[in-house]
């Protein structure tokens, strides 16, 4: 950094002009990033008219937050929420656990099989039953309408897999788990009560991947659960986003006629995109360090 | 363990049979045991049960036993009016996607890679990740709000009342434009970190000899990240037939299928909605056989290119 200031007084004038453009590009691409959002987020708390006609393009008008009491008030919705919620919990705890007890065997140079074990699972990631096969034996094991059904199938996530065992691998100081073998530690022991407690910063990043992933995902659910109480939060909103229809519980809440009725829809479509949203997009930044980190490990791995 | 070793001292590790070798990490093998598994039950016996695509499935005989009736399937997939049609918009979709989405990470990563304060260059980071974490649903929902007809963001900007959706044109725009939407800014992780592993030493050299910004990614940056550059590249040719299923479905309307009426989602409603499993295997193998072709062809094009690439 230093260096670069003296380099940058060197040829002051076009280092100074390029990093002046620079940062207007990126300046403009993190703005075509951002409003998206940043109009859904006003538009939900705006008058429904004022947003049709334009007038929210930068700051909400009439504000109002019957967007968002719509959605709590919808017995659908909240049922998708606790079940969105019940879903990510149990599921991320399943896929972590998966992943740890795959990627510490395979991070272990001398077990033998290792590489045997290793194809086994990458295999996984190229090649698949396709959908129906695996329906059919996801059916055939009776897990439809099961929530274990969105959790079992998925196995281990390779991929995921592959960046803890690097981490293992590079991260792990070999000395620390040879010493506790010869104190007489087993090697459960010592994956539990060292490679566990120094893995944590790969552990969050496992957590979020994972948390994202079940928070997000609609389609197992549409296949495996057809059971409307069990449908998880996107599911939900298919209806209100996609097909674009009030459920009957938003509609015995209306008297203002069927005009009120479309309105509303409206208003819901936006707060409901950032009730959806907001969980994940809250959580990541605490992890961002994390999992960069987590790539760069596979990078230098190649 | 140490009985072994008192009656056998010298080359002890050698004369160990397999079986005792692997004893010795009987607790690891334990640890995988459920992953292997539910990794064969939900991975491997469905590519085994790929064979229905043979055979004329019906439930009381189960995957194994139902009548073989070779290429029937496929037959009548190819004979279906709307065959080439699917596989024509199915490959296309997903070349334009890749010409389109594949280099706009490789840039971005290079020109955030320039910043020099870093809290602003981690501000941008994490603002370009957002998309990412946004399920697909929701962006479906946000695209149908945007090109709404009426008060979508879109034809208010432009001042139209256009329905896009409806539009097969602009079909494969609405696709890829919101695929770079959310996912170039993920795209940027793997290269960004290739590129913090540049020896600073060769950015100060250039520098004292008045290389400009410029100069310096052309000459630095951009052959550092050729080997991820060609990786990715194969990983994503080998996913060519893949296209975004859940997307598809989700932005597919009746007046669009021109462009959006692609095999996955055919194989889905054949599949699952119509329970014609035999017959939605085959149309989904076709797909599988073609991505791994693509993939062996690339495989061999991108390694005349580079030697020292090897594919996993």
């Amino acid at each position: 950094m230093g260096n670069k200031k003296k380099a940058g007084q060197l040829h002051g004038l076009s280092d100074k002009t390029s990093d002046i453009i620079l940062v207007v590009i990126c300046l403009v691409i993190v703005l075509l990033v951002a409003y998206p959002l940043y109009y859904v987020l006003i538009a939900s708390v705006s008058n429904p008219y004022d947003v049709y006609a334009g007038k929210t393009f930068l700051f909400p008008s009439g504000f109002t937050l019957d967007g968002y009491k719509a959605v709590f008030a919808d017995k659908k919705i909240i049922t998708g929420y606790l079940n969105s919620i019940k879903y990510t919990i149990i599921g991320t705890a399943f896929s972590v656990i998966m992943v740890y007890l795959a990627a510490y065997p395979l991070s272990i140079k001398e077990l033998p099989g290792r590489k045997f074990l290793s194809i086994f699972f990458i295999i996984t990631m190229y090649f698949g039953g396709g959908l129906i096969p695996t329906y059919l034996i996801v059916r055939d094991t009776g897990l439809i309408d099961s929530m274990w059904a969105l959790f079992l199938p998925g196995g281990v996530a390779v991929g995921n897999m592959i960046i803890v065992r690097n981490f293992f691998e590079h991260s792990i100081p070999q000395e620390m788990i040879e010493a506790a073998e010869i104190d007489g530690a087993s090697k459960w022991t010592t994956f539990i009560k060292i490679v566990v407690p120094l893995s944590r910063s790969i552990m969050a990043v496992m957590v979020v991947f994972s948390m994202v992933a079940y928070w997000n995902d609609w389609f197992t659910a549409l296949i495996y659960l057809p059971g409307e109480e069990n449908a998880p939060l996107p599911l939900v909103l298919r209806n209100i986003l996609i097909k674009s229809s009030a459920s009957a519980s938003q509609a015995s809440t209306i008297s203002g006629g069927y005009a009120e009725l479309n309105k509303l829809t409206e208003m819901i479509k936006f707060s409901s995109i950032i009730v959806a949203a907001a969980p994940m997009l809250v959580i990541y930044p605490f992890v961002q360090k994390y999992f960069e980190k987590g790539f760069m490990a596979g990078a230098v791995k190649g | 363990m140490s009985k072994l070793k008192t009656a056998v001292p010298a080359n002890s590790i050698k004369q160990k049979t397999l079986l005792e070798r692997m004893g010795a990490y009987w607790q690891l093998y334990l640890m995988l045991l459920i992953p292997v598994v539910l990794t064969i039950i939900y991975k491997y016996i469905p590519m085994y049960g790929i064979q229905i695509a043979f055979r004329d499935y019906k439930s009381v005989r189960g995957m194994w036993d139902s009548d073989w009736v070779g290429m029937k399937w496929f037959v009548r997939f190819f004979s279906s009016p709307n065959c080439l049609r699917m596989i024509k918009n199915t490959v296309l979709l997903s070349f334009y996607s890749l010409l389109w989405s594949f280099p706009i990470p490789i840039i971005l990563a290079l020109l955030i890679n320039q910043l020099r304060f870093n809290k602003f260059k981690r501000t941008v980071q994490t603002i370009l990740y957002a998309p990412h974490f946004i399920s697909i649903m929701v962006v479906c929902g946000m695209l149908r709000v945007f090109l709404s007809p009426s008060g979508g963001l879109i034809n208010l900007i432009a001042g139209t009342s256009i329905d896009f959706l409806t539009e097969s044109d602009a079909f494969r725009t609405i696709y890829i434009a919101s695929g770079i939407w959310q996912d170039a800014g993920w795209g940027i992780i793997v290269y960004m970190a290739t590129l913090a592993n540049i020896d600073t030493s060769h950015y100060e050299a250039a520098k004292i000899d008045g290389a400009s910004m410029f100069q310096r990614i052309r000459y630095i940056d951009l052959p550092e990240l050729v080997p991820q550059i060609v990786l990715m590249l194969i990983m994503s040719a080998g996913n060519l037939m893949n296209v975004g299923f859940e997307k598809v479905f989700l932005l597919q309307t009746d007046l669009n299928k021109a462009t959006s009426d692609v095999i996955a989602v055919y194989v889905y409603q054949q599949g699952i909605e119509h329970a014609k499993y035999s017959y939605s295997t085959a149309v989904g193998l076709f797909n599988t056989v073609v991505n791994i072709v693509l993939l062996i062809v690339v495989n061999k094009i991108t390694s005349k290119i580079s030697e020292d690439v090897s594919f996993v």
